[in-house]
């Protein structure tokens, strides 16, 4: 029997160089790079957990979030979003918790599921945290996120958080649009010439 | 900002967005700034806190109208023709995989007082109310005589140079009467008024195979438009995207944002808190050039919220209406427009309804009345007039290439056919949607 893997859109919010990419990076490919560029264009990512039966579509910013110039139309669908802070970056955190705002009034999907991610807490151990560790979980869990602190840079958590994200999703994720929509990059449909009677 | 761009796009509605989109795909480096902070501009769908805030200022929408976030609502709506240059400018740049459309349920024309299907092949028009029996066969062959027609192709041709022959006299080849001519015109060709009566039929014949092709163009369609699901704003943004992708630059919320000119006149680049860029081009709506265009006129848009579907339209849930001038002794077309939560525009059970007109009289919200009358009862009404401009020059002199004002039609024919004339005027090569499309070149796996 083969298994359906049920597609789930994933974005990916935070601050500029909180380590979105370099989070995704580690993921999908088991890579990290110290010098990761700043994600200007190409942006979009798959990768399946076939165990738990998911493919994830993951978004990344494009570079648009850069001057607060993120369309609305970027989480429109999302089955789930990772919203990324700097555990060394205070502000990154502030801004992390306006993404949080930002999805619960504009996202219509109830069951959108936020993790809240403090990253490069492979730097916490050399003295550089300034975002405490309680004070976000004690925030993640007010505001019902699932929460983990990582690094992309030493593997920590990630396969973790995405592993959990998965598991959260609905299991008969069903489709979220109504029916009858239109895939527009069909070919035309020859239509068979109706004869005309006169 | 104090940097050097190819082109600096001004304003993110519809059109700027695809021209933004396609000159990154063409490699030039973008900066696309809107004044707003948000995108879309005029082309952008409000949600209703935001469309009381334009119309009610400090008024709280009441709770019976359902969640704010729900709405969706076009500032200019606008259905789009399933086989029409916008969906193929769609596919060529694969922006489709960031949209889902909807096909829209119904096309219907306003005749005799009533509402009835627009009837766009010969076997359509055999079963139409809107013609008596010998009408209806005079029709059908007319409607033949349309989906076979092929400009390359002299055998579909009758000896008949279409080139020369007025429509007017091609409407007497087959014998038609005023009202069949009424419907076709308007509710097909999508004309605004009659000018088109004296001019070559070619065109004319072109609109009414298009309305064709693209009630043909997706297999279960029931009338030639498609919409997006949760509304046009969401084209825009999905072309902004696009442009990202590419390397396009992204600034909103710049609302001191001005053209620079230099010594000959010509636009140099734009300014903003202070800083300055620079670009060999700038490509903006109207209202960021104010000295470079002129008032063509006006339209007013009533939009409406329903509780129930269109009377007398089989209970579309998504419809357009056209009202010919004629039947109304106007001089321009009365459009009236509804779609529903089927196209996430609303919250369950609700739908929006439009109706727009060109402005003719001092009192522009009494000329939507016809209009007005179909939709029944009404929960909200909000009634706008805006001012359409048109650019003074082709931009190709000062470098300052404008777009047109939204028009009153309820689709987008007229606007895409703009954008593409501009994309020509800017580069200097028309634009090929016969090339490959860009799904080759995906984002990178
Ligand atoms: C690498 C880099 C290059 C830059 N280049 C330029 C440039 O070329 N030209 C230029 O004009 N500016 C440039 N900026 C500045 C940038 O566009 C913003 O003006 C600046 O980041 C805003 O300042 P702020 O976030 O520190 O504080 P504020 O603007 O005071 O913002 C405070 C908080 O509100 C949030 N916020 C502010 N506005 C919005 C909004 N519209 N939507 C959502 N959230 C918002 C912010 O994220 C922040 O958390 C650059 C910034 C960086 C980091
Ligand atoms: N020490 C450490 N550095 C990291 C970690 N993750 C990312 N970085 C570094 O932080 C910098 C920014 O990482 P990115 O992944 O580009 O961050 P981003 O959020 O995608 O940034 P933008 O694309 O600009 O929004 C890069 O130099 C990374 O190498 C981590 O876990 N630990
Ligand atoms: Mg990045």
């Amino acid at each position: 029997m083969i298994d359906q893997l049920v597609q789930s859109k994933l974005v990916l919010l935070g601050e500029m160089g909180s380590g979105k990419t370099s989070l995704v990076q580690r993921f999908v490919r088991g890579q990290y790079y110290e010098n990761q560029e700043s994600t200007i264009g190409a942006s979009f990512f798959t990768k399946a957990i076939p165990e738990k039966h998911v493919k994830f579509e993951i978004w990344d910013t494009a570079g648009q979030e850069r001057y607060h110039s993120l369309a609305p139309m970027y989480y429109r669908g999302a089955a789930a979003a990772i919203v990324v802070y700097d555990v060394t970056h205070p502000a990154s955190f502030d801004r992390a918790k306006k993404w949080v705002l930002e999805l619960r009034q504009n996202v219509q999907n109830p069951n959108l599921i936020i993790a809240l991610v403090g990253n490069k807490v492979d730097l916490a151990e050399d003295g550089a945290r300034q975002v405490p560790e309680a004070d976000a979980r004690t925030y993640a869990a007010e505001t019902g996120l699932l929460f983990f602190e990582a690094s992309a840079k030493t593997n920590v958590n990630v396969a973790e958080l995405f592993d959990e994200v998965a598991d959260r999703l609905p299991r008969a994720a069903a489709p979220q649009q109504p029916a009858g929509g239109i895939q527009l990059s069909e070919q035309p449909t020859p239509v068979p010439a109706k004869s005309s009677c006169c | 900002m104090d940097e050097a761009y190819d082109a600096i796009v001004l304003g993110t509605g519809l059109k700027e967005c695809i021209i933004s989109g396609l000159l990154s795909v063409d490699g030039l480096k973008v900066l696309h700034i809107d004044r707003n902070n948000y995108y879309g501009g005029q082309s952008a769908s409000l949600n209703l806190n935001q469309l009381f805030e334009r119309f009610r200022p400090g008024q709280k929408p009441p709770a019976e109208l359902g969640p704010s976030r729900d709405y969706n609502v076009d500032l200019v709506p606008k259905f789009i023709m399933a086989n029409g240059n916008l969906v193929r400018v769609l596919v060529h740049t694969d922006v489709t995989k960031y949209l889902e459309f909807k096909a829209v349920d119904g096309s219907f024309v306003f005749n005799k007082a009533r509402v009835e299907k627009v009837p766009a092949t010969d076997w359509e028009a055999l079963k139409s109310p809107l013609m008596g029996l010998f009408e209806k066969r005079r029709a059908a062959k007319f409607f033949s005589f349309c989906q076979q027609y092929d400009e390359r192709n002299p055998q579909t041709w009758r000896n008949w140079d279409l080139s020369r022959m007025t429509m007017h006299e091609l409407y007497g080849q087959f014998g038609l009467d005023v009202m069949t001519i009424d419907f076709i015109g308007h509710a097909l060709a999508l004309h605004q008024n009659d000018a088109y009566m004296m001019q070559p039929a070619m065109s004319t014949v072109q609109k009414i195979k298009l309305y064709y092709d693209s009630m043909m163009r997706y297999e279960g369609l029931t009338s030639p438009y498609i919409y997006p699901l949760y509304g046009l704003g969401e084209l825009p943004q999905a072309f902004a995207r696009l442009s990202a992708v590419y390397g396009g630059t992204y600034m909103l919320a710049k609302p001191d944002v001005e053209v620079v000119y230099g010594e000959d006149g010509a636009a140099v680049g734009v300014t903003s808190e202070g800083e300055t860029a620079k670009a060999k081009f700038i490509v903006g709506d109207p209202t960021y050039f104010r000295e470079k265009v002129r008032k063509t006129g006006q339209v007013v848009r009533a939009m409406c919220i329903m509780s129930h579907p269109i009377p007398s339209t089989n209970d579309s849930h998504s419809v357009q209406i056209i009202l010919p001038q004629k039947q109304l002794n106007r001089r321009h077309d009365i459009y009236v427009f509804c779609c529903s939560y089927t196209h996430n525009v609303a919250p369950k059970d609700k739908y929006i309804a439009f109706v727009s007109t060109t402005v003719e009289t001092a009192d522009p919200a009494a000329e939507l009345a016809p209009g007005l009358q179909l939709l029944g009862k009404v929960d909200e009404k909000f009634v706008e007039v805006v001012d359409v401009f048109e650019p003074l020059a082709d931009g190709t002199a000062d470098k300052a290439f404008i777009s047109k004002g939204y028009d009153a039609t309820s689709h987008f024919e007229t606007e895409i056919n703009d954008v593409l004339d501009m994309y020509q005027r800017i580069t200097g090569k028309p634009l090929d949607l016969e090339k490959e499309d860009l799904r080759k070149r995906q984002e990178t796996q």
